[in-house]
């Protein structure tokens, strides 16, 4: 004769996550369901690029002369399996768009990544211990943020490319470029964490946890830490897309990756030198697909910030 | 007042040495200039010599301050590749640039502030969330793939405006200018749409939001009980409420939209201070560099300060503000 309201065990992460508000304000809007499913398609077809793509855009013993400047495959003159046409030097346009957006989008996660890890870090003890550190870190903030992005970027990956060893080029390049995109960004998140840990700093909960002995790295990453995500989770989805373009824009302008590496930006500057003779194709498409990437990302991010905002609830 | 001003001034001086360090840096240490300056067959008298002429043989403190010294007054050096004096270089390009970037702040204007003030009154309509959708999209393309498609529609295809270059200019002394040959105007066309599309979409989404904040005001609900018409009430009392920020939107884009512009002038080849930067880059020619770099920040810098003061001059809840 037990009373029959089912007591359930507790929720999963799962099913905590299906029952959601996000979840449902995700379902209730059409363009941040079509944006997300146009990225994940996005993103696992440059993922699966040496399955999906016809040629490997790397192998220069693949590349064909008499295959090159073929218009695409609807066109007079298109040929399979050159879906989308090659370039001059009778490479596949589409393979290169895979491989290259893959390339973009490492480098996007992995600048976001980096500037969430120092933003973070330097947030939090700016926050947390205030005077001088506070004072030093976001001194160097400001002076960064007074200088337009796109000449700090270039700058700082001309530069470093001039010091690279030749055999740390390959490797060398990419990492350039993410330090370069990182060390601007990193700002954003930084000022975000400092203000709202000067706020949990002063609460009961971290004087109670303080009290007990927590160390102070182990009170700001567990404890602070999490009250302060929700905002950061906004700025880094708009900054992958931000990472992105400026990515491209580097490599459009020639300091970021090199023809032998292509990423999208870099598929672009060099098919932007056959616009004249008619070869449009070998710029136009992958301008569309940075185009997709980075509207995607960015509509996400747009859906993203109206979601977690409590004031328009 | 007076404190925050003097504040201000700091802060920019600081934000000016720190950039100067940078440059400073940058030119130091990117390739030995004594390298770079003399011929292989240079002896090592001749080395010493010219070292000794740079002063590269004193403290780093002591080089840093006469670096600083010279770029306040000017002189920024020789350029490697050219071999010419750096300021002037930058100088005779600077118009190019301005031009450029005065015209893209005018469509920018005339484009963005209407679209606005429909999307903020017409809420709810089709053409007003097609805008507001499009404006995403616009924030996202990123501006050389604009510049690749514009040339690629109305140059290649249709054959309206010409792709690359200023046209004829006209010399008046100090300053040339495009704008008054029929060729200049022609060509300013397309690089000047591709950098103002961004500030297109952000200057509607700014008007866009002022409007809607100031259209639930008590103002405008008296306006509208008294029965002023519509019209008039958008755009004589609501849209004037707003204009204050997009002003000082707009001043402080300038800046950015300088530096930026070398995005632009690369699709378009614009013979502007950013395709200088781009082909000293290219050429490692630091001392180009380094000045482009000290200029647009001070640019930059400046605008920023003006934009600030004028602010607590005209809000004086700023004054108390800052802390």
């Amino acid at each position: 004769m037990s009373d029959q309201t089912s007591v359930k065990a507790v929720p999963t992460r799962m099913e905590r996550f299906w029952d959601s508000d996000l979840w449902w304000s995700f379902k209730s809007h059409k363009s941040a369901v079509g944006a997300a499913i146009v990225l994940l398609l996005v993103i696992i077809t440059a993922f699966l690029a040496p399955v999906l793509s016809p040629q490997n855009p790397y192998d220069l013993a693949a590349l064909e002369l008499w295959n090159a400047e073929l218009p695409p495959i609807w066109m007079e003159g298109g040929q399979m399996p050159f879906l989308l046409g090659t370039d001059v030097q009778g490479r596949d346009i589409l393979s290169g768009i895979l491989y290259g957006t893959r390339i973009s989008i490492v480098i996007g996660i992995a600048s976001v990544a980096v500037s969430l890890v120092v933003g973070i870090g330097f947030g939090l003890m700016a926050g947390y211990y205030g005077g001088w550190i506070d004072n030093v870190l976001m001194r160097i903030g400001d002076v960064l943020l007074s200088i337009p992005i796109v000449l700090v970027a270039i700058l700082v990956s001309s530069v470093a490319q001039q010091f690279l060893p030749p055999a740390f080029r390959e490797v060398g390049v990419a990492a350039v470029l993410v330090l370069a995109i990182a060390m601007y960004s990193w700002v954003q998140y930084a000022r975000v964490v400092r203000a709202q840990t000067m706020v949990e700093r002063r609460k009961e909960y971290v004087m109670a946890s303080r009290l007990v002995g927590t160390p102070a790295r182990r009170l700001m990453l567990k404890h602070i830490l999490p009250n302060t995500l929700t905002p950061i989770f906004v700025a880094a989805t708009l900054n992958f897309g931000l990472a992105i373009l400026i990515e491209a824009t580097l490599s459009f302008l020639g300091v970021g990756m090199p023809p032998n590496q292509p990423s999208l930006g870099t598929l672009i500057r060099v098919g932007n030198q056959y616009l004249f003779s008619g070869s449009w194709w070998i710029v136009l498409f992958p301008s569309i697909q940075l185009c997709i990437l980075v509207v995607a990302v960015n509509m996400l991010g747009d859906w993203l910030r109206d979601a977690l905002n409590p004031k328009l609830r | 007042m007076l404190a925050f001003i003097i504040k201000r001034l700091a802060n920019a001086v600081f934000v000016m040495l720190s950039v100067t360090f940078l440059a400073f840096v940058i030119f130091r240490f990117v390739g030995d200039p004594v390298d770079q300056m003399l011929n292989e067959q240079a002896t090592q008298e001749q080395r010493d010599d010219l070292r000794e002429r740079l002063g590269l043989d004193k403290p780093f403190l002591v080089q840093f301050t006469s670096f600083v010294g010279r770029a306040a007054t000017g002189d920024f050096g020789i350029s490697f590749r050219n071999q010419r004096d750096v300021l002037d270089m930058i100088g005779e390009r600077f118009p190019a640039t301005f031009e450029l970037v005065l015209v893209a702040t005018f469509i920018s204007l005339i484009v963005g502030v209407p679209m606005g003030v429909i999307t903020a009154i017409k809420r709810q309509s089709w053409y007003a969330e097609t805008m507001q959708f499009t404006s995403i999209i616009g924030i996202s393309l990123p501006s050389f793939v604009v510049g690749i498609g514009l040339i690629l529609v109305f140059s290649v295809w249709l054959g309206w405006f010409p792709a690359f270059g200023r046209g004829d200019t006209v010399d008046l002394g100090w300053w040339t200018t495009g704008l008054l040959t029929p060729s200049g105007r022609m060509s300013i066309v397309l690089p000047a749409l591709s950098l103002s599309l961004f500030q297109i979409t952000l200057v509607m989404r700014l008007v866009r939001a002022e409007m809607l904040e100031v259209l639930r005001s008590d103002f405008i609900k008296f306006a509208r009980a008294r029965g002023i018409p519509a019209r008039s009430i958008h755009f004589r009392h609501a849209l004037r409420n707003c204009l204050m920020p997009v002003v000082t939107m707009t001043a402080m884009q300038i800046g950015g939209l300088i530096a930026f512009a070398l995005v632009t002038e690369t699709v378009f080849q614009w013979p502007g201070m950013g395709l200088l930067f781009i082909q000293a880059v290219t050429f490692v020619d630091v001392p180009i560099m380094a000045a482009y770099l000290c200029i647009v920040a001070l640019i930059f810098v400046v605008l920023n300060a003006i934009v600030d003061m004028t602010y607590a001059v005209i809000d004086p809840r700023l004054r108390g503000a800052e802390k």
